[in-house]
C-alpha cells in the first residue's frame, strides 16, 4: 500500500507541474506568480477537505456523510451574509481581506465548535441523532441566511452572491499564507490523532475497553475538523454550489477514491492517500477546465455532478457500514 | 478481586439497579444470571466503564473504575460488549492485534505480535486470519472478538452475552475456551449468561440477579433451586443434578 501512495504523489506532482507548465506563454514573470498561488490553494482545500472528511467519517462511523451535510459551508454563507447585513456593503467591502478572513476563520471555528458542542450534549454521544440533529441545524442556518438575504437590499445581495461560490481565481497571498498555517496545524492534528481513530473503528463500547473511551477523541477530532472545513472555505469559498444546494460531494468523491485505492482501516494509510486523491481531483480538474474546456464551465459544477454519481452509488450499490 | 459497594444505576428516570454490594473473588468464572431487564448487562458495563458510575464505587483489582486513567484501566480488564458493530472492514488478524492497542498505543513491536499469534492459534482462527468479519461465521466472529480480548492480555475479563445466536457447538465451543482462560492463565472472567444450564455447566459461581438487586449469588449447586427458578424467573421448572452439577430441564 505503501508503494500505491507513492504512485498517487507522483501523479499529484505530474498534474501540479502540468499545471504551471502548460501553455506557459506571454510575461512568466507574472504568469508564474499568479499560477503558483493558485496552485497552492487548490492543495490546500483538496488537502484540509479531504482530511476533514476523512475524520468526520471516521467519528460518525459512516461513509456517506460529510462536514458540510452538518451545515458548515452554509455557516460560511452565513457568517457573510451577517456581516454584509450589519455593515451594509459598503462598510464591508472597506474590510480589508486579511480582516474578512480572520473574521471568517474564528466565527466559523467557533460558531462550528458551539453547534457541536450543543449537539453533542443533545444526542448525548448517539452519532445518528448528532448527525440528523446536524442536518436540521444546517436547513435552518440556511434558512436564516435567506431571510436575512430578503431583508438586504439587491446590490448587498450580490455582493453576497459573488462571494458565495468557490472561487480560485482570485487569491491574496496574506490569506493563503493563513489559511496555510491553519490547514498545517489541523493535518498535523489529525496525523497525531492517526492510530486513536483507527480504534474507534471497532465501536463505541470496544474503544472504550481499549483504553480510548470516544467522547474525548470526538471532541479532538471536530475541533480539527472545524479548523480545516473553515480554513479551506474562508480561502475559497464553499465548494457545493453557493452552499444552498445539497451537501458539497467533494469530500465523499475524495473518501470514497481513497477507500478503493487503499482499503484499509489505517488513517496511517487513509489520511495520506485522501490528501492526495484531494489534491489530485482538484489540481488536475482545473488543469481541464482552465487549460483543455478554456473555462467553459466551472470546477464545482463538474465535482458536484460527478460526486452526485458517487453519492448514488455508494447509497444503492454498498450501502458502506 | 472486583468490588462493588452501594452502586445505583438509572437509565431515563427508571432505576436498574439498587444499591448493590458485591465481591467477586480473584480467578474462576462468575456468570451474572437473571431474568431479561434484570440488569446484568448495565451492571457489567458499569464495571467496564463502558457507562458512567451515578452512585457507588467499583474497584478491579485495587484501581478505582472512574478514578483511573483509561489507559491503566485496559491494561487490567477487557470487555467484550454485547454490540460488536465495526464500522471498518477489519480482517480475523487485524481485529486481534486491536487487543494489544492499550500495550502499544498504534505502534506494536515484536511481543504484541506474538501475543496476537498466540491468541489466534489458541481461538483456532489461523486459517481465518486474513478473512474479513463479514465473511466468517457467527460463531468464529465471536471467537475472533473473545480472542482480541485474550490479546488484551488482562488479569479480568468481561464478557457480555458472547453466546448470542450461537449454535450449541460454536456455544460449547466458546465456553470451553473461557473455561481454558480462567483454568490456564488464571485470568477473572466475568460473564453474563442468557442460558441458566451454560452457566451451572460451566461457571464456578453465580450471581443472580431480579429487578437491579441480587437475589443470590454462590456456587451452581446450591443456589440454582426450583425455588429459585420460581423466585427469580417466574417458571416452575424441574432441576436435576448431573456430575454434581445442577441442570434446569427445559
Amino acid at each position: 500500500m505503501p508503494r500505491r501512495l507513492i504512485a498517487l504523489a507522483l501523479l499529484l506532482a505530474l498534474s501540479a507541474a502540468a499545471y504551471i507548465l502548460i501553455d506557459l506563454k506571454g510575461p512568466v514573470a507574472f504568469i508564474l506568480p499568479y499560477r503558483l498561488t493558485k496552485l497552492a490553494a487548490l492543495m490546500l482545500v483538496g488537502v484540509a477537505i479531504a482530511v476533514a472528511t476523512v475524520l468526520f467519517q471516521t467519528i460518525t462511523g459512516n461513509r456517506i456523510l460529510t462536514p458540510s451535510l452538518m451545515g458548515f459551508d452554509a455557516l460560511y454563507v452565513f457568517v457573510l451574509t451577517a456581516l454584509v447585513h450589519t455593515l451594509g456593503s459598503v462598510g464591508f467591502s472597506a474590510l480589508s481581506p486579511g480582516v474578512l478572513f480572520a473574521l471568517n476563520l474564528t466565527a466559523m471555528t467557533a460558531l462550528g465548535l458551539v453547534l457541536f458542542g450543543v449537539l453533542m450534549r443533545l444526542a448525548r454521544g448517539d452519532m445518528v441523532r448528532l448527525v440528523l440533529t446536524g442536518i436540521v441545524i444546517g436547513l435552518l442556518i440556511r434558512a436564516i441566511t435567506e431571510f436575512l438575504q430578503r431583508l438586504i437590499d439587491p446590490n448587498e445581495f450580490q455582493t453576497v452572491q459573488s462571494l458565495s461560490f468557490a472561487r480560485f481565481t482570485q487569491i491574496d497571498g496574506v490569506l493563503l499564507a493563513v489559511s496555510a498555517v491553519a490547514v498545517i496545524v489541523g493535518t498535523g492534528l489529525a496525523w497525531h490523532l492517526r492510530h486513536r481513530l483507527d480504534v474507534l473503528s471497532l465501536g463505541q463500547e470496544a474503544a472504550t475497553g481499549l483504553g480510548e473511551p470516544p467522547a474525548s477523541l470526538h471532541r479532538l477530532a471536530l475541533l480539527t475538523i472545524c479548523l480545516l472545513v473553515a480554513a479551506a472555505t474562508s480561502l475559497a469559498g464553499p465548494l457545493s454550489s453557493g452552499g444552498f444546494g445539497p451537501a458539497s460531494f467533494f469530500g465523499l468523491i475524495v473518501t470514497a477514491f481513497a477507500h478503493m485505492v487503499t482499503p484499509t482501516h489505517r488513517h496511517a494509510i487513509l489520511l495520506p492517500c485522501a490528501a492526495l486523491i484531494g489534491g489530485i481531483i482538484l489540481i488536475g480538474g482545473q488543469l481541464v477546465m482552465e487549460r483543455l474546456l478554456d473555462l467553459a464551465t466551472p470546477l464545482t459544477v463538474v465535482i458536484e455532478l460527478i460526486g452526485g454519481a458517487v453519492f448514488l452509488y455508494l447509497l444503492l450499490k454498498r450501502r458502506a457500514a | 478481586m472486583i468490588r462493588i459497594e452501594g452502586l445505583s444505576h438509572a437509565i431515563g428516570g427508571s432505576p436498574i439497579l439498587h444499591d448493590i454490594d458485591l465481591t467477586l473473588p480473584e480467578g474462576g468464572v462468575t456468570a451474572l444470571i437473571g431474568p431479561n431487564g434484570a440488569g446484568k448487562s448495565t451492571l457489567l458495563s458499569l464495571i467496564a466503564r463502558l457507562q458512567k458510575i451515578q452512585a457507588g464505587r467499583i474497584t478491579v483489582g485495587g484501581q478505582e473504575v472512574g478514578r483511573t486513567s483509561d489507559r491503566d484501566l485496559a491494561r487490567t480488564l477487557a470487555v467484550m460488549a454485547q454490540s460488536t458493530h465495526v464500522s471498518a472492514r477489519l480482517s480475523v488478524a487485524d481485529l486481534v492485534s486491536f487487543g494489544r492497542y492499550p500495550w502499544h498505543r498504534g505502534r506494536p513491536g515484536a511481543i504484541d505480535r506474538d501475543h496476537v499469534e498466540q491468541a489466534l492459534t489458541r481461538f483456532d482462527l489461523l486459517a481465518l486470519r486474513h478473512r474479513f468479519l463479514d465473511e466468517i461465521s457467527g460463531g468464529q466472529r465471536q471467537r475472533a472478538f473473545v480472542a482480541m480480548a485474550y490479546a488484551q492480555d488482562t488479569p479480568y475479563l468481561l464478557l457480555d452475552e458472547p453466546l448470542n445466536n450461537l449454535d450449541i457447538a460454536a456455544a460449547r465451543d466458546l465456553m470451553g475456551l473461557v473455561r481454558d482462560m480462567a483454568d490456564r492463565d488464571g485470568r477473572t472472567v466475568v460473564i453474563v449468561l442468557h442460558d441458566i444450564n451454560y452457566a451451572t455447566g460451566f461457571a464456578d459461581r453465580l450471581v443472580v440477579l431480579k429487578d437491579g438487586r441480587i437475589a443470590a449469588q454462590g456456587q451452581p449447586a446450591q443456589i440454582v433451586t426450583e425455588a429459585l427458578l420460581r423466585d427469580v424467573f417466574g417458571t416452575s421448572a424441574t432441576v436435576e443434578t448431573l456430575q454434581g452439577r445442577p441442570y434446569v430441564v427445559v
